[in-house]
């Protein structure tokens, strides 16, 4: 009679897992956090071109964005393959641009309204004609602060 | 009979849906890349007032259809500009508005370039076929241009006012870093200077 029993065999116990949730949440929270959710579906295509002389945007809440490119594939149908201006969810037309800054500035507190920037997201393969009129838009609009949005890298990328 | 005590939850498989969930995530994150060139545009001015700018003043560059450059009637390739408009910039062959001549340029001093830093201008002009890339990149060698002289102003400044081994890249992070240490008021003083020396005159024909 033995009032210990002996422990079976000399099996190597199970890796205790119960903290593998923990982990895995704990990444989970921080890509809940970092995670910016898009405000604008884009309807166009929209890759920037690379400089490196570039500066941070801050205050992201006073950004304008306007995004130009060609329409995405499935949007040709529609719109064709000229690049066009998407202003917060719908492609629009360039004298269109004033109304949305305008509608823009009125979301916005009044002190706030000289520190709005636009941020222009041009894709690499659109003219300059139209970036040209937004811009001459822009100053009709007397949006005068303007942002070149671009990526971090080489100019000889583009 | 004994109370039964409840049994308890099967936990093994919350590490699956934390996975699913993870995973979903990591897919759809994109990193915003806020930053960019910035630039001011001008406000619409109804005179009419012509301002005559001497020709030897301004540096030109046009940018046509096919993304070619032509810099001061020169056909160039976009990696030697930086260094003429530096050069253009830097040359100090003559006087500001007010008389005074340009003491820390170290240029040619060719008469028949810029007068001074405060009076040369860089004038863009591109096609409505020119590309946006080229565009960008032209840009951004020209900011280039002038943060390169900024950044050696910086560095000649800096030690008389006790910010040494600072570029002005560098500089106008620490202006804006909350958590910098140093003294905020003096940088402001010495990045207010450089700019003042080295004033960004981008001018873009429309």
């Amino acid at each position: 009679m033995s009032k210990f029993k002996k422990k079976k065999g000399g099996e190597i116990p199970a890796v205790n897992t119960a903290s593998l949730p923990d982990i895995v949440f704990m990444l989970l929270f921080f890509f809940m956090v970092a995670t910016v959710m898009r405000e604008n579906t884009l309807m166009i295509e929209n890759q920037l071109p690379s400089a490196d002389q570039i500066e941070k945007l801050e205050k992201k809440n006073l950004v304008m964005y306007i995004y130009v490119g060609k329409p995405s594939s499935n949007y040709r149908a529609k719109y064709g393959t000229e690049a066009r201006i998407q202003l917060g969810d719908k492609l629009a037309e360039v004298g269109d641009v004033q109304a949305f800054i305008a509608s823009e500035r009125a979301t916005k507190r009044e002190e706030e309204i000289p520190y709005l920037t636009t941020s222009l997201r041009v894709d690499k393969e659109a003219n300059m004609g139209i970036v040209g009129d937004i811009k001459q838009e822009l100053r009709k609009a007397n949006a005068l602060k303007l942002n070149y949005t671009t990526t971090q890298g080489d100019v000889s990328n583009n | 009979m004994a109370k039964r005590a409840a049994p308890e939850v099967n936990a093994g498989s919350m590490a699956d849906i934390a996975f699913l969930l993870l995973i979903f995530f990591l897919v759809t994150t994109t990193m915003e890349k806020d930053s960019g060139i910035n630039r001011k545009l001008p406000p619409i001015e109804e005179s009419d007032e012509d301002v005559i700018i001497k020709q030897k003043n301004i540096f030109t560059v046009l940018l046509n259809g096919k993304d070619q450059l032509l810099v001061e009637d020169e056909i160039m390739e976009l990696k030697d500009i930086r260094a003429a408009a530096i050069e253009f910039l830097d040359n100090g062959g003559g006087t500001d508005n007010d008389g005074n001549s340009c003491d820390y340029c170290q240029g040619k001093r060719n008469p028949s370039s810029s007068d001074h830093p405060d009076k040369a201008i860089i004038s863009l002009k591109n096609d409505r076929e020119t590309s946006y890339a080229a565009y960008i990149s032209v840009q951004n060698e020209l900011v280039g241009a002038y943060n390169e002289l900024r950044n050696r102003r910086a560095l000649q400044l800096g030690p008389q006012r006790g910010f040494a081994d600072m570029s002005y890249i560098e500089m106008t992070k620490n202006a804006k870093d909350v958590n910098w240490p140093g003294n905020k008021e003096k940088l402001k003083e010495v990045i207010d200077q450089i700019k003042k020396e080295y004033p960004q005159k981008l001018s873009e024909v429309q």
